[in-house]
């Protein structure tokens, strides 16, 4: 198995048995011994590599000198000056692509466990108390956010903590875009998401849950603040476009998730809204989503297959996500592609093909091409299909504001500043730049919103 | 955030109507276009089309078949729904078309007020066709008749008005006269078998797909339907399409996914109920 062991075990995890029965957090968190253990680590280097690594720009060795201090109060406020979400991004930015793959006692051992110590200072401030940072005079400014998910939330935040009046518009009856809806508790527990987004709320930001804008509120009226933020996200799921598609138990991820987290049809009848519970489930696709749909499942009760066309080392998912996934008990079948989902009216199976892997494509992987003839083909008898092959940009409100500027994919094209075609109108997160990370949203959004405090300057 | 109804009654034999106080749908709603609605925090989101505003209100009418519909349905003025999210879906194709037919079969009747009036407002001659089982499961007839340039009325058992489908009478009509586009709203299989009516003559026909939705703004797929071989998400492309394109046995297998569940929902939506001792029928 070429997803190594070492990954899970570096990690603070409830054993798997355990936590596949529930859905409570499966990382656990520092001690406040061993969080200033780790942090007594950090050199405190005066050109911090880690600190090019955070999208947010973290002065990272000042905020873990302070919890090297056991000055954890002035180590949460360093962190929230530069980032509201401190909680959410300690638990799920892919660090070792980040701060921690930079960080430069990587090179001989194991960096610096940032993550770890960023999630604990936000846990330590949530359970000791929190201060809301402070609020510049008001400018007057009338400011507009669509979406709040994380682009939306850092960029209200950003845009309140500098005077102006914000006012977020979400189409759904919960903010947090996937952090609410994507996201699994056990990776992300909705508690905490809310209490993060709370602290932003109290900054003075209006949040209007239920607004559509484009309907609700049209790209007329939307215009008409001084100032606009879009962060729709990459909402839109792809379908693979097989034989089968639409029998009764497929869902895209997106759905089988947001049924689930959103809607706790893990929970029905106590909750109203269904979701078929499969006995056996097979979840198409290799990133970060199908780890988390696979995961769900297992919670379910299902057994989980996960088919990925690609070899196991090709896994676009984070190692430690793919790992924990294994030890969940998920059955990897890689180097396989669906090419039919079999039942009527509900699904009963899956028939795939087995994937050679031929020369390097442009991604510099190798290319999977079907084995041709019978000796290529198997079945799977599984009653619930989970297709996790991508999102593309949310087109709906793009689409209705005339002079827009899209490009190929439906994302909206920004410039450097997160400036969009028309002069006003700024753009972040997913729907700039395509389905990405919750740190990488965060990140363009505070350009964005800078720029616009710029502009309104 | 609570919205807080103004008005429920029953206008027909379990058909409710119920007026909801929620400005942000009211103002820039249209014809064609629907509702999301959450009852409470444990609630299921369900679409429901807007049948009319005024002012700051929206109107929805539908039928007590479920859970949350019955659950809505016991709801007086001055109750609150936790959410309304709206106007969602594409406007209906309104334009000067010139002749219209619009039909309502059922419950699908509370979707032609909206909509004849705003085909009327630009001039369209707007012929509005209804029909339902029986007499008791007729609604809006009056407002119809005042929104519609002619209005005629079917029953399946001849308890009122014409003896006959909303289909004979459209067939009479496409015979009599040149019709330039037809709506066709109700129960997916009296969609499907009324446009069949229009499709030797090749008038424009649309109709309003019902699959089952989640977030109903794209996001989630579960309402795709198959569109000339297309898949299309009806909560966003939709909820009209062109009849004649429209995979029907698709929509109606994807409108029973959870027959199940929904029976075990109600069930205990009414043994709640008794044991709160509240009115029970
Ligand atoms: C299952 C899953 C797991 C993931 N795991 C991770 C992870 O572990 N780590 C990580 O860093 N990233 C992860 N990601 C990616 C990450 O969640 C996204 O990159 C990030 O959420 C993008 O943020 P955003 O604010 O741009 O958009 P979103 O989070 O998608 O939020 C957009 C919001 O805008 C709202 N909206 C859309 N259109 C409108 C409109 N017209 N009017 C009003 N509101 C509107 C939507 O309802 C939504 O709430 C994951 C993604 C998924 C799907
Ligand atoms: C765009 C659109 C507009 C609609 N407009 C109206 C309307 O104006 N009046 C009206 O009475 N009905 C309307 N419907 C149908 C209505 O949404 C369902 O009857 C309702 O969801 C049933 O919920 P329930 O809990 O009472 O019943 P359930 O017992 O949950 O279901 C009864 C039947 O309703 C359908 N249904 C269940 N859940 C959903 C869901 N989440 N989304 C869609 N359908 C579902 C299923 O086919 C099911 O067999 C509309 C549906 C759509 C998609
Ligand atoms: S926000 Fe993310 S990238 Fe930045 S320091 Fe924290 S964990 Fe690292
Ligand atoms: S690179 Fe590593 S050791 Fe240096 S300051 Fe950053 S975290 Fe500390
Ligand atoms: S209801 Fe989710 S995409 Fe249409």
């Amino acid at each position: 198995m070429s997803i190594s062991a070492d990954v899970v075990k570096s990690m603070n995890n409830r054993p798997a048995e355990e936590r596949i029965l529930d859905f409570l957090e499966v990382e656990q968190g520092l001690s406040e011994e061993s969080a200033v253990l780790e942090a007594l680590r950090c050199m405190g280097c005066p050109r911090p590599r880690c600190k090019s690594g955070c999208p947010v720009n973290i002065d990272i060795p000042a905020f873990i000198n302070e919890i090297a201090q056991n000055n954890f109060r002035n180590a949460a406020r360093l962190l929230k000056k530069e980032n509201m979400l401190p909680a959410i991004c300690g638990r799920v930015c892919p660090q070792e692509n980040q701060c921690e793959g930079l960080c430069i006692l990587g090179i001989k051992s194991k960096p610096v466990r940032i993550g770890a110590l960023e999630r604990f200072v936000a846990d330590w401030e949530r359970e000791n108390g929190v201060e809301t940072p402070d609020v510049a005079p008001s400018t007057g400014k009338n400011v507009a956010v669509v979406g709040s998910g994380p682009a939306g939330i850092t960029a209200a935040s950003e845009l309140a903590r500098a005077g102006h009046s914000v006012t977020i518009f979400e189409s759904l009856h919960k903010a947090g875009g996937v952090m609410s809806y994507g996201i699994p508790e056990f990776r992300l527990p909705k508690e905490i998401v809310n209490a993060e987004i709370d602290q932003v709320l109290s900054l003075g930001v209006d949040l209007k849950l239920n607004h559509i804008v484009g309907r609700s509120i049209t790209s007329e009226e939307l215009l008409a603040y001084d100032a606009v933020f879009i962060g729709t996200g990459a909402g839109l799921p792809y379908f693979m476009g097989i034989e089968g598609e639409n029998l009764n138990g497929v869902y895209s991820a997106n759905e089988f998730l947001t049924r689930v987290n959103l809607m706790h049809a893990n929970v029905f009848p106590e909750y109203d809204t269904p979701v078929i519970q499969g006995s056996s489930v097979a979840v198409v696709g290799g990133g970060n989503v199908a780890m988390d749909s696979a995961r769900v499942a297992k919670r379910m009760g299902a057994k989980v297959y996960l088919i990925y066309r690609r070899r196991e080392e090709d896994l676009p998912a984070r190692e430690a996500e793919a790992a924990n996934a294994i030890e969940e008990g998920i059955e990897f079948i890689c180097c396989a592609n669906p090419t039919k989902i079999l039942g009527g009216p509900a699904v009963s199976g899956i028939e795939c093909v087995r994937m050679n892997m031929c020369e390097l494509d442009e991604s510099g992987r190798p290319c999977p091409v079907p084995v041709e003839g019978e000796e290529g083909k198997f079945t799977l008898n599984v009653d619930v299909v989970i297709e996790a092959i991508g999102q593309g940009p949310n087109p709906l409100l793009a689409s209705l504001i005339p002079g827009l500027k899209r490009g190929k994919k439906g994302n909206i094209i920004v410039d450097e500043n997160g400036r969009t075609s028309i002069h006003h109108v700024f753009a972040g997160g997913d729907i700039a730049t395509g389905a990405a990370t919750v740190i990488e949203a965060m990140g363009t959004a505070k350009k964005a919103a800078q720029s616009i405090n710029e502009m309104l300057k | 955030m609570a919205y807080t109804i103004k008005k429920a009654t029953e206008i027909a034999d379990k058909i409710f109507e119920v007026w909801i106080d929620a400005p942000h749908v009211a103002h820039n709603a249209c014809a064609g276009q629907f509702v999301v609605i959450r009852t409470d925090e444990s609630g299921e989101r369900i679409p429901l089309t807007i049948s009319a505003t005024d002012g700051d209100l929206v109107r929805i009418v539908f039928m007590a078949v479920g859970k949350t519909t019955t659950q809505l349905s016991d709801l007086v003025s001055g109750d609150t729904i936790q959410d309304i999210a709206g106007p969602l879906g594409q406007p209906s194709e309104v334009k000067r078309w010139g002749r219209c037919v619009v039909i309502g079969g059922g419950v699908g009747i509370a979707c032609l007020p909206i909509l004849a009036r705003e085909l009327k407002a630009i001039g369209n001659e707007v012929i509005g066709i209804i029909g339902a089982r029986n007499e008791t499961l007729l609604l809006l007839e009056d407002e119809l008749s005042a929104a519609c340039d002619e209005l005629v009325i079917c029953t399946d058992d001849g308890s009122k008005g014409f003896h006959g489908f909303p289909a004979d009478i459209l067939k009479q009509k496409l015979e009599e006269k040149t019709i330039d586009a037809v709506w066709i709203i109700g129960p997916a299989i009296m969609m499907k078998i009324t446009s069949i009516a229009t499709l030797p003559k090749k008038v424009k026909t649309f109709v309003s797909l019902n699959p089952i939705m989640v977030d109903g703004t794209g996001m989630c797929g579960s309402c795709r339907v198959t569109i000339g071989g297309e898949t299309k998400f009806a909560c966003v492309d939709g909820p009209e399409f062109d009849a004649h394109l429209v995979d029907w046995d698709g929509l109606m297998q994807r409108q029973r996914i959870y027959p199940e569940q929904e029976r075990q929902s109600l069930e205990l939506y009414h043994e709640h109920k008794c044991r709160c001792g509240e009115k029970h029928e």
